[in-house]
């Protein structure tokens, strides 16, 4: 079990009069304190840590939130905000003296704006209802993490996802306007709005993947963009995975930037390609999906282009859909990667380091090398236009020795990612998972400056406190 | 304090150290002495913001040169103090480009100094592309900076996606030189576009300009510029001056052959609005360069403020100011951003303020003499409760509040 601050024994033993005073601040159904009705917010989606919390609140509007926060405060309680409780790094892990903010109830698309290009949403709208709800109009909403049916927008901001087509669009910060917040003593604060740049200190920016640690976010202005008059994707499948890295680079320097640049090594491709039978080569050590948008004509032109570069690196195949549903396939795989490597392995831990990606091949060689000494699978999927790498270790969770390894392993590859130059994290957020391993990108004057930073925010550390520090350093300071 | 140190140090000469340790150690000293510093690069935009009353000048020019330009990977780090230029010119030589197309403000400013890409980021000022390609905020990945009391940290670092820690890169940019000093920077750059094409609809009103505007910004097309100008303005930018009369501007970057195509597609969708004519590569450049730095209202002899509010509300700020002085005006981000000109006065800063609010905007005095720029708010109060973080987070920085004393706000 991950070290969790000590629970704050006051807090336990007031849990019942803190429960009834929740309750008048929130619909009777909008407090859950029975054991059993607890259970599904004990974890998130770094499934292996688990703890029940104090209490889970589920408000329905920021006054609430406000209200809640303040009692918070008052009375010293830590609060962890909690989304769809899709975070790959532990962020919404709750903890025992702590109440549980969720904000799924607040799922209301309050104002959608073409002529100026943005939408007001709450907290708990999906990310993938956002993009859902102004498509009629040809617009979307940019980021496009992995579980985006899922995740809502509030997280999105708290962890600052990404997506598969970042290296065009951008991650969530380059895609909001404006937020709603409250602050921990349930102050209301409105940063931003439908106007691009607000003066001042960039709250926006700072507030974005803070992990929950400075504020709790209820509404955000998103960016809406319009969609390109079309898609399509081509696989290209190399012999190694040197050569697949070195087109890439080939690909970027020739001035062609495409709207996403995937790679995939052989043990990626294995797995999705039994999931998804998207016609993935298995004979290659390396594929890239590239996709491109603009016209039919314009993607043509881009795809000749980009095929012709690739076939000096001698691929071993060359595939460009010719229609929406085999794009569709292509991409089929890909977003199911995360699927398809728990169909072969019982569990497996997904990590999220970036790196320089001229390193690509060397990191890719070194991660090899490690998997062969501790004897556990991996498979590597990359953004390979930014850098972001996602090595799926594979492991059994019913062995704590296996669990232990994979642990391990994972943490070298992230002290690996930044070692070449890059960094522990690219867009899952640093959570309870990352938190022992900050030490390896910052110095300790670096970490107290953040400290600092949130403390100005939230002085008693009552905000997610366990998160993103290492807690040895973070105790004394939450225990004050 | 002596009485030297009420002089400002605009007019004395800034110690300008050599290397970030010189930085930290400056600061230091600074810091020991209890005596603010005014911070800078070359002073190119020192005319901004609040006037800093400080004992002591602090200039990062030195700290010149670019030290990783990586193309393949999309990444240039330069000291804080590398002229912008040298930088624009070493990414250009690989085809490449700064994406937030940074303005060069030294005419309107009236400066002959080069500007830095500290100071760019510092002042997160950022071009027409904004709108569409994001602030040059969007587009730092790293820094290295020297807090207030002397303590060197990084943010980000050399690659494009990095989630690690609070993002202290954003909180420092657009700061000011208020909590840290920057001595090194990131940018993120990509390829320059192979063309650039314009597309100009003449003798639209604002309202019907900005529509056109929205329906461009709108289109599948990948718009990356839409400005606004009225005819006497438009008349001061030579390659729009044969329009006589206001001009709507929608600029299309990207491959050749996709810019004829789009600008093509796009004339039709606008055909609502009129004919729009087709500015070739060589008038686009000129054009929004014109457009970029604000250069219809550098012979302007008055004040001048940025309003930023959302996009279908830039004409009624431009009306209520109108309405209020002898303003000249001009819209870019599609409608968003308000250019104004008028008198140095308090009562025009309040008409100014009062169409800001009114559109649920903000403003920034961006030019005025220092006394206008010490009376009036030169960018909005924060509510209370924002205003204690503010104060909380500029002392986590800088407890002894050296850096820029009273740049931002009265007091911080």
């Amino acid at each position: 079990m991950i070290p969790q601050p000590e629970p704050k024994a006051d807090i336990l033993a007031r849990r019942d009069s803190i429960v009834v005073a929740l309750r008048k601040l929130v619909p009777a159904s909008g407090v859950i304190a029975e054991p059993l009705r607890l259970k599904p917010y004990e974890t998130d989606g770094l499934s292996a840590y688990r703890q029940t919390p104090l209490a889970v609140v589920l408000p329905e509007t920021t006054e609430q939130v406000a209200a809640v926060l303040a009692l918070c405060h008052r009375e010293g309680v830590r609060v962890v905000p909690r989304g769809a409780g899709t975070s790959l790094s532990g962020g919404a892990l709750p903890m025992a003296d702590a109440v549980v903010v969720g904000l799924m109830r607040m799922n209301q698309i309050l104002d959608i704006d073409y002529a100026d290009r943005c939408a007001v949403v709450q907290a708990g709208v999906t990310n993938i209802g956002i993009t859902q709800a102004v498509q009629q109009h040809g617009f979307f909403y940019a980021p496009d993490p992995s579980s985006q049916l899922a995740c809502m927008i509030g997280g999105n901001v708290n962890m600052n996802s990404g997506g598969a087509h970042c290296l065009r669009y951008g991650v969530t910060a380059n895609n909001l306007l404006g937020l709603r917040i409250v602050t921990i003593e349930g102050e209301i604060i409105d940063i931003g709005g439908a106007h691009l740049d607000a003066a001042g200190y960039d709250w926006l920016g700072l507030l974005t993947g803070s992990e929950g640690m400075l504020a709790v976010v209820t509404e955000v202005t998103v960016r809406i963009l319009r969609g390109p008059e079309g898609a399509r994707a081509m696989l290209a499948a190399f012999r190694s995975n040197e050569i697949a890295g070195a087109c890439v680079d080939s690909i970027i320097s020739s001035g062609i930037i495409p709207v996403a640049l995937e790679f995939m090594d052989r043990p990626a491709i294995h797995a999705c390609e039994a999931f998804a039978h998207a016609g993935y080569p298995l004979d290659a050590e390396a594929m890239l999906i590239i996709e491109v948008e603009g016209s039919v004509a314009e993607q043509d032109g881009l795809l000749d282009r980009i095929k012709e570069i690739c076939r000096a690196y001698d691929p071993i195949s060359l595939k460009v859909s010719t229609s929406a549903e085999e794009s569709a396939a292509i991409w089929k795989g890909r977003k199911g990667a995360f699927g398809a490597v728990g169909r072969i392995s019982p569990d497996y831990l997904c990590m999220d380091g970036t790196i320089p990606t001229s390193r690509l091949a060397e990191v890719l060689g070194r991660i090899g090398e490690m998997s062969a000494a501790c004897g556990l699978q991996v498979a590597n999927i990359f953004h390979a236009g930014d850098g972001n790498l996602h090595p799926l270790i594979m492991f059994d969770a019913n062995d704590p020795t296996s669990f232990h390894a994979a642990e391990k392993f994972g943490a070298d590859i992230l002290r690996l990612c930044v070692e070449v130059g890059g960094c522990l994290t690219g867009e899952h957020g640093v959570g309870v998972e990352k938190r022992d391993l900050m030490g390896v990108q910052f110095s300790e004057i670096e970490l107290e400056q953040q400290r600092r930073v949130k403390s100005a925010f939230d002085p008693d550390w009552l905000l997610n406190p366990s998160k993103v520090f290492p807690l040895r350093d973070a105790a004394p300071l939450a225990a004050e | 304090m002596s009485a030297t140190a009420l002089l400002p140090a605009s007019r004395q000469r800034p110690e300008v150290p050599a290397d970030e340790a010189g930085v930290a150690a400056a600061i230091r000293a600074a810091s020991a002495a209890g005596e603010p510093l005014l911070v800078g690069g070359n002073g190119s935009k020192a005319g901004l913001m609040r006037p800093v009353q400080a004992a002591r000048g602090l200039s990062t020019r030195a700290l010149s040169g670019i030290s990783l330009y990586s193309p393949n990977e999309l990444i240039v780090s330069a000291g804080a103090g590398t002229p912008l230029a040298d930088v624009a010119a070493a990414v250009a030589a690989k085809g490449q480009h700064i994406i937030s197309e940074p303005p060069d403000f030294s005419a309107l400013l009236e400066s002959d100094l080069a500007q830095t890409i500290g100071g760019v980021v510092a002042t997160n000022l950022s071009g027409p592309r904004r709108v569409t390609w994001g602030a040059t905020r969007d587009h730092v990945m790293g820094v290295r900076a020297v807090n207030g009391i002397g303590e060197t940290i990084h943010s980000g670092g050399r690659v494009l996606k990095n989630v690690t820690g609070l993002d202290l890169c954003k909180l420092l940019t657009g700061s000011h030189g208020t909590l840290a000093v920057l001595t090194e920077i990131t940018l993120k750059v990509l390829p320059a576009p192979e063309r650039r094409g314009t597309l100009v609809l003449s003798g639209l009103d604002p309202v019907q300009g900005v529509a056109a505007l929205a329906a461009a910004l709108g289109s599948p097309y990948a718009v990356s510029g839409a400005a606004y100008l009225p005819s006497l303005l438009a008349a001061r930018i030579p390659s729009l001056a044969w329009f006589k009369g206001p001009v709507a501007l929608a600029r299309i970057e990207d491959f050749g052959l996709s810019v004829a195509y789009r600008c093509d597609r796009l004339r039709a969708d606008l055909a609502a609005f009129g004919h729009a004519e087709l500015l070739d590569d060589g008038a686009s450049r000129a054009t929004w360069e014109g457009v970029r730095d604000a250069t219809p209202l550098v012979g302007e002899d008055s004040a001048i403020w940025r309003v930023s509010v959302r996009p279908s509300a830039g004409p009624a700020v431009a009306a209520a100011v109108s309405a209020a002085f002898d303003a000249r005006w001009f819209l870019d981000w599609g409608g968003g951003l308000v250019w104004i000109a008028g008198p140095a006065s308090e009562a025009a800063h309040h008409a100014v303020e009062a169409a800001a609010r009114a559109a649920g905007g903000t403003w920034m005095l961006f030019r005025a003499p220092e006394g206008l720029r010490a009376a009036v708010d030169v960018i909005p109060p924060e509510i209370p409760a924002l205003a204690r973080i503010t104060r909380a987070v500029k002392a986590s920085f800088d407890p002894k509040g050296i850096l820029n004393p009273g740049r931002l706000y009265r007091g911080l």
